[in-house]
């Protein structure tokens, strides 16, 4: 099979997949480095990647996020039931698509208008993009595809990705389990052994209790806390 | 853009960044006015924190402010231009829509008579935010065609009497005889008088100001909304100063905005007869649930 669709960095400016004669596949089937596969063959290829490439890590996004429709639960397990099954998986969400300036901080989320930053960052080398609406996918697809060289795989609701070496179409809850299965599948056959674990908490979550905090914890800073509503402060350092 | 858009799949609420998680656990969304508001802004998590505005940005203030008033953040959409503006109001956490210079005004008529088809029972509150160059220069036929026909969202001009975002050209609101970086010669002619257009053109609802009190700052802007939801369009004239382009050192910067309130920024409020008796309904109403 020849790959129409590689692994980047393929540059500044990259031509677009569909300039490049890459179609979307018709339903019940998928792309496969810009090639029309089963849908079979593309997962379990996507498979391999997350299981042998470093730092596998799942995007989720906003649709898949936030409790916006009755059946975006089921989806939500699911991709943590996947994400349970992938050797050492991380979880960095695309909570929504506004400009983050002056900064992101690339540990703790990714966004669409730099997504390569979030990647470059943490030395991504495969990952899932679930969740995420499809003008921004294909924004931030192609972007990966021109600065990083992670292998991307597209898990789309609608008719998949053209930009991503791997792109599943009309993914749904019961499709996330099915790839669930083969990936363990494949994960078997290469024989690695991993017990599923869930992936860690997003690290820019305090650590601490802040319930038991008192103000001098905030040192030099405690000037700086403002009492809430109707709270008066009486013990202080 | 409802309430359930900011509630997380319960899963993945340890996933969320921070960020995010104060959001939903600490922010406006579907709170009520008296537990959020610019009076209480401080204690709660602010829909726009962070910007990449200058230091001492009087415009930065004024956009915390608007974001502090909205009445329901969860229902609102906002919607701007090329400009400063943009770059904070870009980043809150309400959906925000580009207009391509200056066509604000027209995409937010579409999009408020789309949400009227779309949510016959609820106000979704379309609020345009634009500077002085994207509202009164190259977005005016828009805004005023859109005041003209009466569409029913609300405008509010941040006037830095310059195009600050692109070195400091004169705009159709700086002041006659204004010496700035790129009309080293002077303004030739006088400031638009946009107050005076908007009443003219079926405003229900206008106000000038320069806001350095932040509540009838908000008072201003959740009547604007307020009035847009039913009656007709508002339209908030606001003095938001450029400190870079007008040299107005950064400590100085609030100074200037009193002056401004003593001078042509002076408070001026209009409205129609049923503006007043709406507003006096909901202000009546609020302050029934206060006592």
């Amino acid at each position: 099979m020849s790959k129409k669709i590689t692994v980047g960095p393929v540059g500044y400016m990259p031509q677009s997949a569909p300039s490049m004669g890459v179609e979307l596949s018709p339903k019940g089937q998928a792309l496969l480095y810009g090639n029309i596969v089963t849908e079979e063959e593309a997962m379990r290829d996507a498979a391999k990647a997350l299981l042998t490439m470093a730092n596998p890590t799942i995007f989720p996004g906003p649709q898949v996020l936030w409790d916006w429709k009755d059946d975006v639960a089921e989806k939500s397990a699911a991709i943590l039931d996947l994400a349970a099954e992938i050797p050492n998986c991380r979880i960095i969400p695309m909570p929504d698509y506004r400009p983050k300036y002056p900064k992101i901080d690339a540990e703790a989320e990714i966004n669409p208008n730099h997504p390569n930053l979030t990647i470059l960052h943490n030395k991504i080398k495969a990952a899932i993009f679930i969740g995420v609406h499809c003008h921004y996918a294909n924004l931030s697809l192609r972007m990966i595809r021109a600065g990083t060289d992670c292998y991307t795989i597209a898990m789309c609701a609608f008719m998949g990705h053209e930009e991503a070496m791997a792109s599943i179409r009309d993914v749904h809850a019961e499709d996330v389990l099915r790839f669930k299965d083969i990936l363990v599948q494949v994960r078997n056959e290469l024989g690695i052994e991993w017990t599923a674990k869930m992936p860690p908490e997003n690290p820019s979550l305090p650590k601490e209790d802040w319930g038991t905090l008192t103000p001098a914890d905030y040192g030099e800073y405690r000037s700086l806390l403002m009492s809430k509503k109707g709270e008066h402060i009486a013990d202080v350092e | 853009m409802s309430l359930r858009y900011m509630i997380p799949v319960s899963k993945f609420k340890k996933y969320l960044p921070k960020d995010y998680v104060e959001l939903v656990d600490y922010g406006p969304f579907g709170k009520d006015y008296s537990d959020v508001g610019v009076k209480n802004m401080g204690t709660y998590k602010e829909l726009v924190e962070e910007h990449p505005m200058c230091s001492g940005c009087w415009m930065a203030y004024y956009i915390k402010i608007i974001f502090a008033s909205l009445p329901n953040p969860e229902d609102t959409v906002t919607i701007g231009t090329a400009g400063c503006g943009r770059l904070a109001i870009s980043q809150a956490a309400v959906p925000f829509i580009y207009g391509n210079y200056g066509d604000q005004n027209a995409m937010a008529s579409g999009i408020t008579r789309a949400f009227r088809l779309r949510f016959p029972d609820r106000h979704k509150d379309v609020i345009t935010i634009a500077g002085d160059g994207g509202m009164m220069d190259i977005g005016f036929s828009m805004t005023m065609h859109a005041w003209f026909r009466r569409e029913r969202f609300t405008t509010i001009m941040l006037d830095n009497e310059v195009y600050g975002n692109t070195g400091g050209q004169e705009s159709g609101m700086s002041m006659e005889g204004a010496i700035l970086k790129m009309s080293p010669t002077g303004k030739k002619f006088g400031k638009m008088p946009a107050m005076q257009l908007a009443i003219t053109a079926g405003c229900v609802y206008v106000v000038k100001m320069s806001p350095t009190n932040i509540n009838k700052a908000s008072k201003a802007i959740r009547r604007a909304i307020f009035a847009a939801r039913t009656l007709g369009p508002t339209f908030i004239h606001a003095y938001t100063s450029c400190n870079i382009e007008y040299s107005i050192p950064t400590n100085d910067v609030f100074r200037d905005a009193k002056e401004m309130e003593k001078g042509r920024f002076a408070f001026e409020e209009y409205m129609t007869p049923e503006a007043k008796e709406l507003f006096a309904q909901i202000e009546s109403k609020n302050k029934r649930e206060v006592s």
